[in-house]
Protein backbone atom coordinates (compact mmCIF):
# COMPACT_ATOMS: atom_id res chain seq x y z
CA UNK A 1 0.00 0.00 0.00
CA UNK A 2 0.95 3.44 -0.52
CA UNK A 3 1.03 5.94 2.43
CA UNK A 4 -2.42 7.15 1.40
CA UNK A 5 -4.30 4.15 1.15
CA UNK A 6 -2.42 3.59 4.21
CA UNK A 7 -3.72 6.59 5.68
CA UNK A 8 -7.25 5.81 4.07
CA UNK A 9 -7.47 2.02 5.71
CA UNK A 10 -6.55 3.85 9.09
CA UNK A 11 -9.29 6.34 8.63
CA UNK A 12 -12.02 3.61 7.72
CA UNK A 13 -10.83 1.00 10.52
CA UNK A 14 -10.88 4.25 13.30
CA UNK A 15 -14.63 5.45 11.72
CA UNK A 16 -15.75 1.76 12.24
CA UNK A 17 -14.81 1.19 15.27
CA UNK A 18 -16.16 4.61 16.78
CA UNK A 19 -19.12 3.83 15.03
CA UNK A 20 -19.86 0.08 16.56
CA UNK A 21 -19.08 2.37 20.18
CA UNK A 22 -21.49 5.22 19.52
CA UNK A 23 -23.94 4.10 17.19
CA UNK A 24 -26.04 2.54 20.22
CA UNK A 25 -26.03 5.90 22.03
CA UNK A 26 -27.35 7.64 18.57
CA UNK A 27 -29.81 5.15 18.13
CA UNK A 28 -31.28 5.10 21.58
CA UNK A 29 -30.68 8.33 22.67
CA UNK A 30 -32.47 8.76 26.74
CA UNK A 31 -33.67 5.43 28.27
CA UNK A 32 -35.37 4.02 24.76
CA UNK A 33 -34.86 0.25 24.77
CA UNK A 34 -33.29 -1.27 21.62
CA UNK A 35 -35.04 -2.87 19.34
CA UNK A 36 -34.59 -7.24 20.15
CA UNK A 37 -32.52 -7.58 16.85
CA UNK A 38 -29.85 -5.51 17.63
CA UNK A 39 -30.11 -6.51 21.08
CA UNK A 40 -29.66 -10.04 20.11
CA UNK A 41 -26.84 -9.28 17.38
CA UNK A 42 -24.84 -7.53 20.04
CA UNK A 43 -24.86 -10.95 22.16
CA UNK A 44 -25.05 -13.23 19.60
CA UNK A 45 -22.42 -11.92 17.31
CA UNK A 46 -18.89 -11.65 19.33
CA UNK A 47 -18.99 -15.49 19.64
CA UNK A 48 -19.16 -16.29 16.37
CA UNK A 49 -16.42 -13.81 15.32
CA UNK A 50 -13.73 -15.00 17.88
CA UNK A 51 -14.23 -18.19 16.12
CA UNK A 52 -14.09 -16.24 12.31
CA UNK A 53 -10.97 -14.47 13.57
CA UNK A 54 -9.29 -18.17 14.61
CA UNK A 55 -9.97 -19.42 11.30
CA UNK A 56 -8.83 -15.94 9.82
CA UNK A 57 -5.30 -16.12 11.65
CA UNK A 58 -4.96 -19.73 10.11
CA UNK A 59 -6.12 -18.59 6.21
CA UNK A 60 -2.63 -18.97 4.83
CA UNK A 61 -1.43 -22.64 6.36
CA UNK A 62 -1.17 -25.05 3.58
CA UNK A 63 -1.50 -28.27 4.65
CA UNK A 64 -0.41 -30.00 1.52
CA UNK A 65 2.46 -27.58 1.41
CA UNK A 66 5.89 -26.82 3.08
CA UNK A 67 5.30 -27.87 6.74
CA UNK A 68 1.41 -28.71 6.46
CA UNK A 69 0.85 -26.55 9.24
CA UNK A 70 2.50 -28.73 11.95
CA UNK A 71 4.19 -25.90 14.16
CA UNK A 72 0.73 -23.83 13.69
CA UNK A 73 -1.01 -27.06 15.54
CA UNK A 74 1.69 -27.78 18.14
CA UNK A 75 1.67 -24.49 18.96
CA UNK A 76 -2.12 -24.13 19.76
CA UNK A 77 -2.23 -27.28 21.02
CA UNK A 78 0.39 -25.71 23.56
CA UNK A 79 -1.64 -22.60 23.89
CA UNK A 80 -4.68 -24.61 24.90
CA UNK A 81 -2.99 -27.34 27.30
CA UNK A 82 -1.35 -24.17 29.50
CA UNK A 83 -4.47 -22.20 29.17
CA UNK A 84 -6.35 -25.07 30.34
CA UNK A 85 -4.24 -25.95 33.02
CA UNK A 86 -3.22 -22.26 34.14
CA UNK A 87 -6.06 -20.20 32.75
CA UNK A 88 -3.40 -17.08 32.81
CA UNK A 89 -4.17 -15.21 29.48
CA UNK A 90 -0.33 -13.68 29.19
CA UNK A 91 1.44 -17.35 29.88
CA UNK A 92 -0.74 -19.18 27.11
CA UNK A 93 -0.32 -16.41 24.67
CA UNK A 94 3.57 -15.61 25.51
CA UNK A 95 4.68 -19.23 25.81
CA UNK A 96 2.56 -20.16 22.58
CA UNK A 97 4.11 -17.51 20.52
CA UNK A 98 7.62 -18.09 21.82
CA UNK A 99 7.34 -22.41 21.11
CA UNK A 100 5.71 -21.00 17.90
CA UNK A 101 9.14 -18.75 16.82
CA UNK A 102 11.42 -21.84 17.83
CA UNK A 103 9.72 -24.35 15.52
CA UNK A 104 9.95 -22.40 12.57
CA UNK A 105 12.89 -20.68 13.28
CA UNK A 106 14.71 -23.84 13.89
CA UNK A 107 12.54 -27.09 13.48
CA UNK A 108 10.60 -26.54 10.34
CA UNK A 109 13.15 -24.11 8.05
CA UNK B 1 -9.37 16.92 48.61
CA UNK B 2 -9.59 17.69 44.82
CA UNK B 3 -12.48 15.74 43.37
CA UNK B 4 -10.07 14.98 40.02
CA UNK B 5 -7.40 13.35 42.79
CA UNK B 6 -9.93 11.73 44.54
CA UNK B 7 -11.70 10.22 41.48
CA UNK B 8 -8.26 9.01 40.38
CA UNK B 9 -7.11 7.70 43.62
CA UNK B 10 -10.39 5.63 43.31
CA UNK B 11 -10.24 4.82 40.12
CA UNK B 12 -6.73 3.38 39.79
CA UNK B 13 -6.55 -0.21 41.94
CA UNK B 14 -9.48 -1.31 39.60
CA UNK B 15 -7.20 -0.86 36.92
CA UNK B 16 -4.16 -2.64 38.09
CA UNK B 17 -5.34 -6.07 36.46
CA UNK B 18 -5.85 -4.35 33.72
CA UNK B 19 -2.21 -2.56 33.33
CA UNK B 20 -0.41 -5.99 32.94
CA UNK B 21 -2.29 -6.96 29.86
CA UNK B 22 -2.86 -3.85 27.88
CA UNK B 23 1.09 -2.98 28.67
CA UNK B 24 2.05 -6.38 27.44
CA UNK B 25 -0.15 -6.71 24.66
CA UNK B 26 0.34 -3.46 23.55
CA UNK B 27 4.07 -4.09 23.62
CA UNK B 28 3.82 -6.84 21.24
CA UNK B 29 1.15 -5.03 19.76
CA UNK B 30 3.89 -2.05 19.03
CA UNK B 31 6.95 -4.63 17.94
CA UNK B 32 4.60 -6.44 15.51
CA UNK B 33 3.90 -3.20 13.58
CA UNK B 34 7.75 -2.23 13.70
CA UNK B 35 9.07 -5.07 12.34
CA UNK B 36 6.00 -5.62 9.93
CA UNK B 37 7.76 -2.19 8.66
CA UNK B 38 5.39 0.43 10.17
CA UNK B 39 7.20 3.23 11.70
CA UNK B 40 6.57 3.72 15.41
CA UNK B 41 4.68 7.13 15.27
CA UNK B 42 1.97 5.25 12.94
CA UNK B 43 1.53 2.69 15.85
CA UNK B 44 1.04 5.08 18.84
CA UNK B 45 -1.56 6.92 16.28
CA UNK B 46 -3.46 4.01 15.32
CA UNK B 47 -3.34 2.83 19.61
CA UNK B 48 -4.79 6.52 20.37
CA UNK B 49 -7.68 6.83 17.11
CA UNK B 50 -8.35 3.12 17.16
CA UNK B 51 -8.31 2.01 20.63
CA UNK B 52 -9.43 -1.50 20.20
CA UNK B 53 -6.99 -4.65 20.60
CA UNK B 54 -8.37 -7.50 18.37
CA UNK B 55 -8.67 -5.24 15.72
CA UNK B 56 -5.34 -3.74 15.56
CA UNK B 57 -3.97 -7.07 15.80
CA UNK B 58 -6.03 -7.54 12.69
CA UNK B 59 -5.29 -4.42 11.29
CA UNK B 60 -1.31 -5.18 11.00
CA UNK B 61 -2.30 -7.99 8.76
CA UNK B 62 -4.87 -5.72 6.76
CA UNK B 63 -2.10 -2.90 6.18
CA UNK B 64 0.51 -5.83 5.25
CA UNK B 65 -2.32 -6.94 2.47
CA UNK B 66 -3.68 -5.31 -0.72
CA UNK B 67 -5.61 -1.99 -0.58
CA UNK B 68 -9.55 -2.86 0.16
CA UNK B 69 -11.11 -0.14 2.46
CA UNK B 70 -14.80 -1.96 2.05
CA UNK B 71 -13.30 -5.12 3.22
CA UNK B 72 -11.62 -3.30 5.95
CA UNK B 73 -14.78 -1.02 6.95
CA UNK B 74 -16.94 -4.47 7.11
CA UNK B 75 -14.46 -6.81 8.81
CA UNK B 76 -14.09 -3.43 11.65
CA UNK B 77 -17.97 -3.29 11.92
CA UNK B 78 -17.91 -7.51 12.37
CA UNK B 79 -15.56 -7.83 15.00
CA UNK B 80 -16.18 -4.49 16.93
CA UNK B 81 -20.04 -5.44 17.15
CA UNK B 82 -19.65 -6.17 20.62
CA UNK B 83 -19.06 -2.51 20.74
CA UNK B 84 -22.90 -2.33 20.17
CA UNK B 85 -23.80 -4.66 23.32
CA UNK B 86 -21.32 -3.01 25.38
CA UNK B 87 -23.30 0.66 24.43
CA UNK B 88 -26.79 -1.24 25.28
CA UNK B 89 -25.70 -1.93 28.41
CA UNK B 90 -24.30 1.25 29.17
CA UNK B 91 -27.09 3.03 27.63
CA UNK B 92 -28.29 4.37 31.15
CA UNK B 93 -24.75 4.91 32.66
CA UNK B 94 -23.46 7.20 30.17
CA UNK B 95 -26.32 9.42 29.19
CA UNK B 96 -26.14 11.55 31.69
CA UNK B 97 -22.16 12.21 32.39
CA UNK B 98 -22.25 14.98 30.24
CA UNK B 99 -18.85 16.62 28.72
CA UNK B 100 -17.44 12.91 30.13
CA UNK B 101 -20.06 11.10 27.55
CA UNK B 102 -18.10 11.17 24.42
CA UNK B 103 -15.01 10.33 25.62
CA UNK B 104 -16.45 7.54 27.91
CA UNK B 105 -18.23 6.17 24.56
CA UNK B 106 -14.62 6.67 22.85
CA UNK B 107 -12.73 4.77 25.00
CA UNK B 108 -15.45 1.79 25.74
CA UNK B 109 -13.85 -1.39 25.27
CA UNK B 110 -14.07 -4.92 26.77
CA UNK B 111 -11.97 -3.80 30.06
CA UNK B 112 -13.05 -0.24 30.46
CA UNK B 113 -16.96 -2.11 30.22
CA UNK B 114 -16.42 -4.42 32.41
CA UNK B 115 -15.21 -1.58 35.28
CA UNK B 116 -17.98 0.66 34.42
CA UNK B 117 -20.60 -2.03 34.54
CA UNK B 118 -19.85 -3.55 37.45
CA UNK B 119 -18.12 -1.28 40.45
CA UNK B 120 -20.19 0.75 42.60
CA UNK B 121 -18.35 3.61 42.70
CA UNK B 122 -17.19 4.61 46.54
CA UNK B 123 -19.62 7.03 48.62
CA UNK B 124 -18.25 10.58 47.88
CA UNK B 125 -16.28 9.83 44.61
CA UNK B 126 -17.69 11.63 41.48
CA UNK B 127 -19.17 8.89 39.60
CA UNK B 128 -18.59 10.34 35.97
CA UNK B 129 -14.90 11.56 37.07
CA UNK B 130 -14.12 7.83 37.98
CA UNK B 131 -15.34 6.38 34.96
CA UNK B 132 -13.14 8.44 32.96
CA UNK B 133 -10.05 7.95 34.74
CA UNK B 134 -10.78 3.97 34.66
CA UNK B 135 -11.04 4.25 30.66
CA UNK B 136 -8.76 7.16 30.49
CA UNK B 137 -6.16 4.65 32.49
CA UNK B 138 -6.92 2.00 30.66
CA UNK B 139 -5.97 3.91 27.40
CA UNK B 140 -2.92 5.14 28.34
CA UNK B 141 -1.58 1.79 28.98
CA UNK B 142 -2.38 0.80 26.11
CA UNK B 143 -0.77 3.23 24.23
CA UNK B 144 2.27 3.51 26.31
CA UNK B 145 2.51 0.04 25.66
CA UNK B 146 2.39 0.21 22.15
CA UNK B 147 5.19 2.97 22.39
CA UNK B 148 7.71 0.65 24.11
CA UNK B 149 6.93 -2.13 22.33
CA UNK B 150 7.73 -0.29 18.57
CA UNK B 151 10.42 1.55 20.04
CA UNK B 152 11.90 -2.01 21.30
CA UNK B 153 11.18 -3.03 18.09
CA UNK B 154 13.35 -0.76 16.37
CA UNK B 155 16.59 -2.48 18.39
CA UNK B 156 15.96 -5.87 18.05
CA UNK B 157 17.99 -7.82 16.43
CA UNK B 158 17.17 -11.30 17.31
CA UNK B 159 15.07 -13.46 14.52
CA UNK B 160 11.28 -11.80 14.78
CA UNK B 161 9.96 -14.48 12.68
CA UNK B 162 6.87 -16.12 13.84
CA UNK B 163 6.28 -13.10 15.96
CA UNK B 164 2.84 -12.69 14.58
CA UNK B 165 1.66 -15.67 15.70
CA UNK B 166 0.30 -13.76 18.94
CA UNK B 167 -2.56 -12.97 17.10
CA UNK B 168 -3.71 -16.17 16.65
CA UNK B 169 -2.41 -17.46 20.08
CA UNK B 170 -4.41 -14.58 21.16
CA UNK B 171 -7.65 -15.72 19.50
CA UNK B 172 -7.40 -19.04 20.30
CA UNK B 173 -6.91 -18.30 23.64
CA UNK B 174 -10.07 -15.74 23.86
CA UNK B 175 -11.90 -18.52 22.09
CA UNK B 176 -11.15 -21.42 23.94
CA UNK B 177 -12.25 -19.04 27.56
CA UNK B 178 -15.68 -18.18 25.36
CA UNK B 179 -15.84 -22.25 24.88
CA UNK B 180 -15.29 -22.88 28.73
CA UNK B 181 -17.37 -20.06 30.00
CA UNK B 182 -20.47 -20.82 27.64
CA UNK B 183 -23.64 -23.19 28.30
CA UNK B 184 -24.04 -24.36 24.75
CA UNK B 185 -21.56 -24.49 21.77
CA UNK B 186 -24.25 -23.33 19.01
CA UNK B 187 -22.57 -19.72 18.09
CA UNK B 188 -19.09 -20.63 18.14
CA UNK B 189 -19.97 -23.69 16.01
CA UNK B 190 -21.65 -22.21 13.53
CA UNK B 191 -19.13 -19.44 13.51
CA UNK B 192 -16.43 -21.90 13.68
CA UNK B 193 -17.46 -24.24 10.90
CA UNK B 194 -19.14 -21.58 8.24
CA UNK B 195 -15.59 -19.97 8.70
CA UNK B 196 -13.97 -22.98 7.71
CA UNK B 197 -16.38 -23.81 5.21
CA UNK B 198 -16.50 -20.09 3.38
CA UNK B 199 -12.26 -20.52 3.36
CA UNK B 200 -12.37 -23.86 1.81
CA UNK B 201 -14.95 -22.51 -1.22
CA UNK B 202 -13.11 -19.21 -1.67
CA UNK B 203 -9.90 -19.26 -0.58
CA UNK B 204 -7.42 -17.27 1.90
CA UNK B 205 -7.83 -13.88 0.45
CA UNK B 206 -12.09 -13.44 0.13
CA UNK B 207 -13.60 -15.80 2.49
CA UNK B 208 -13.74 -13.37 4.87
CA UNK B 209 -16.93 -11.56 3.56
CA UNK B 210 -18.77 -14.65 2.51
CA UNK B 211 -17.90 -15.58 5.84
CA UNK B 212 -19.07 -13.09 7.32
CA UNK B 213 -22.48 -12.42 5.76
CA UNK B 214 -22.97 -16.53 5.87
CA UNK B 215 -22.82 -16.44 10.47
CA UNK B 216 -25.05 -13.19 9.64
CA UNK B 217 -27.55 -14.92 7.71
CA UNK B 218 -27.46 -17.92 9.89
CA UNK B 219 -27.79 -16.30 13.31
CA UNK B 220 -30.62 -14.29 11.89
CA UNK B 221 -32.32 -17.82 11.12
CA UNK B 222 -31.43 -19.50 14.57
CA UNK B 223 -32.33 -16.67 16.55
CA UNK B 224 -36.13 -17.97 17.94
CA UNK B 225 -34.16 -21.40 18.17
CA UNK B 226 -31.13 -19.92 20.43
CA UNK B 227 -33.52 -17.25 22.53
CA UNK B 228 -36.26 -20.19 22.91
CA UNK B 229 -33.01 -22.43 24.83
CA UNK B 230 -32.20 -19.37 26.43
CA UNK B 231 -28.79 -19.39 24.68
CA UNK B 232 -29.05 -15.57 24.38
Amino acid sequence: MTGAEIAITVAVIAVGTVLTRFLSFWIFPGDRKAPPFVEYLGKALPPAVFAMLVVYCLKNVNILQGSHGIPELIAIIIVVLLHLKWRQMLLSIGAGTVCYMLLVQFVFV
Amino acid sequence: MDVKIKSLKAAFPHTIPIMAGFLFLGMTYGILMKVSGFPIWLSVLISIVVFAGSMQFVAVDILLGAFNPVQAFLMTLMINARHIFYGISMLSKYNNTGKFKPYLIFGMCDESFSINCSVEVPQGVDKNWFMFFVTLLDQIYWVLGTAVGAIFGSFVKFNTEGLDFVMTAMFVVIFLEQLLKEKEHTISLVGLGLSVFALAVFGADSFIIPAMLAILAMLTLLRGHLIKKGVV
